[in-house]
């Protein structure tokens, strides 16, 4: 008892012992007379190696903490506010923070939040087994008990379909016709959400044999009778015009219809303004625009939008650009007259230009220059000595 | 041979509150004597249910499950062509009829009997049943096996270290199989199956269902069986499946009893 005391006092030092220093322990007499040696502690040793720990972990009478904690704050803040904490919603608290805690930082996200923890911290899976050490879930020891066990479901799904197709043949009411469930407009969960959605990692693999096994279930003639399952599956694509930003028709004191935008590209910007007085005149910072644009090619830049929709010699265009060279400039102001241009046009119309590229603004800038080579792309001469 | 591995096992399934001392009984310390001496009641109680069926030989009545003519119409004495026949798989087979080997079913009787006496005590204590078959023709039915009898099964692609490293695999305080059963011992590609392997370096014993080119060697209760045929292996499911649930039923029965007559 004295001895292993003894020892781990020793062990002990040992351990919090700064480098290089030998302990001379008073030992016991009934422990053997061992060699004292040095033993060489870095402080390395005892680091946590942080990386190896994984993601921070969180136990669930923490995050029931954090949960009471934040309605308790929420009702501190409506109070602060001089509102009713019985009614106070998710926006009204972001517009308290916001008001009480104004931050001219840049990123939403860096801002001062307060949202409710189960949005905060990442969802965790809790303990899997109960006080005997029996899982919950009988295909936990496949290691990815979500996934497989979403793979049996959808197996029985389909096995339950060719049942019901062979009773309808046995019945002699068996038609290819039936009722189909509305796939367009709609896109298979990504990865990532699936992830999300399984609260496991799926790998490639995996997510590829899902997909496989669902459309597998959409190919079979009944497969309407799981329509609810497999639109779980599935998200509404956002149609892409209808967040075209058109601007507004204004009009002249004459009654002359016209629309104002703007265009960039590289560094040149430009302002339009297009008018419906039929004529078909265009003018660049006071002067024509063969006075502007000497070469053919910015020239065309400048018509293709009115080409494109067919309208060539109704508009007068009215515009105003500065910075960057005339390539630049002609497609800034391309831009523009395309965006001006959605207000005098209908909705196919507006679809039609967007999938032309006509309303895109050009992302390409230029490229930076590197170390080691003379510029971009060149590399400086090779010489073989 | 059966009566050790049973003690093996139950020293396997022995939790750690089953182990009595002195006042500390069972890791938790008491008062006062008398909290000791009802625990320890109540421990003497445990042990005999635990240990009673050991008594009797088919204490669970698994030979009224199945007959030989049952298993014959079920197909289970086809084996492969002789070609594929695995050496030690000779004592069990008659020899082969039109190339295709016959299974000697009075002796798959005798390997089934005990298989499912093995299973049915280990549920009865409580023990966890993991059901493991690669044939993607059974997996399906294999799973379903599993979930309606209470026990785990795996029949997917068989993760590296599943056994080997669990704590790292899973979580640190996760608890093994008791038992693992193969409803077929060979993977898609016609080798054998690494969770017999694992299962042996864990010692957790395995009862397999071996064809007549498995190896047997390594598993604890082999029964020599078809399975290839969709008949044999809904024969067996159904059969492992009764067995889980008479033991899980019994089990109940008897704490059931133990409860009226500790309180009566």
């Amino acid at each position: 008892m004295a001895a292993s005391s003894c020892r781990g006092v020793r062990s002990i030092l040992r351990k919090y012992g700064s480098c290089g220093k030998s302990l001379c322990v008073s030992r016991s007499k009934t422990a053997p007379q061992l060699p004292v040696r040095q033993i060489c502690l870095s402080s390395s040793l005892w680091k946590k190696n942080l990386a190896a720990a994984g993601p921070q972990k969180f136990t669930q009478e923490f995050i029931n903490k954090q949960v009471e904690e934040f309605e308790v704050g929420k009702r501190h803040l409506a109070n602060m506010m001089g509102e009713d904490p019985e009614t106070f919603t998710q926006e009204d608290i972001d517009r308290s923070i916001a008001y009480l805690f104004p931050s001219g930082l840049f990123d939403k996200r860096a801002r001062p939040i307060m949202k409710h923890p189960e949005q905060i911290f990442p969802k965790q899976t809790a303990v899997q087994w109960d006080a005997e050490g029996r899982p919950f879930h009988f295909l936990f020891y496949t290691g990815k008990q979500s996934y497989y066990s979403l793979l049996h479901d959808l197996y029985e799904k389909i096995l339950a379909i060719e049942r019901h197709q062979d009773k309808m043949r046995s019945k002699g009411l068996f038609t290819s016709d039936t009722k189909q469930i509305m796939l367009t407009g709609s896109r298979w969960l990504l990865k990532e959400e699936m992830e999300e959605h399984l609260v496991e990692n799926v790998s490639d693999q995996d997510y590829t044999r899902l997909i496989q096994l669902m459309e597998k279930l959409l190919s079979m003639p009944y497969c309407s009778l799981e329509e609810e399952f497999v639109l779980k599956f599935r998200r509404q694509l956002e149609v892409q015009s209808s967040k075209q930003e058109i601007p507004v028709i204004q009009y002249d004191p004459q009654g002359v219809a016209f629309s104002v935008s703007d265009g960039r590209r590289k560094s040149a910007k430009a302002s339009i303004t297009l008018r419906d007085s039929g004529s078909g005149n265009v003018t660049i910072n006071g002067k024509n625009y063969l006075r502007h644009f000497p070469i053919l090619q910015d020239r065309e830049q400048l018509l293709f939008p009115l080409h494109f929709v067919g309208m060539l010699g109704r508009f007068d265009i009215e515009g105003s650009v500065e910075g960057s060279g005339h390539s630049a400039q002609a497609g800034a102001l391309r831009l523009a007259i395309s965006r001006a241009l959605l207000s005098f046009v209908s909705e196919g119309q507006v679809e039609k230009m967007r999938q032309a590229g006509l309303l895109t603004a050009d992302p390409r800038i230029k490229e930076r220059k590197k170390p080691g080579q003379e510029g971009a792309r060149r590399k400086f001469t090779w010489k073989k000595r | 041979m059966a009566a050790g591995v049973l003690t093996r096992v139950t020293q396997v399934l022995r939790r750690p509150r089953l182990v009595t001392a002195v006042f500390s009984c069972h890791g938790q310390t008491f008062s006062s004597a008398a909290a000791a001496v009802k625990s320890t009641r109540d421990t003497a109680a445990t042990e005999k249910i635990q240990n009673f069926p050991l008594t009797q030989p088919d204490y669970f009545r698994l030979s009224e499950l199945f007959s030989i003519k049952d298993l014959f119409e079920a197909r289970v004495h086809l084996g492969h062509k002789k070609g594929c026949r695995h050496r030690l798989m000779e004592p069990y087979v008659f020899g082969s009829r039109l190339d295709v080997d016959i299974i000697d079913l009075e002796q798959t009787v005798e390997h089934l009997q005990r298989a499912l006496n093995f299973t049915a005590h280990v549920a009865y204590r409580g023990g966890i049943i993991l059901f493991v078959s690669r044939r993607r023709q059974f997996g399906h039915l294999v799973e379903s096996t599993a979930r309606e009898c209470g026990e785990y099964a795996h029949t997917r692609y068989w993760k590296g270290g599943l056994l080997t490293n669990a704590p790292i695999q899973y979580s640190p305080g996760v608890r093994l199989p008791d038992l693992i059963v193969f409803f077929s011992t060979l993977n898609n590609v016609f080798q054998q199956h690494v969770g017999i392997r694992d299962a042996a370096k864990m010692n957790i014993p395995t009862v397999g269902i071996v064809d007549s080119n498995c190896n047997p060697s390594l598993i604890t209760y082999p029964v020599p069986g078809n399975d290839d045929t969709p008949v044999a292996m809904e024969m067996y499911c159904r059969l492992f499946k009764m067995t889980v649930n008479r033991a899980k039923d019994k089990r109940r029965q008897m704490e059931l009893l133990k409860g009226i007559s500790a309180s009566g």
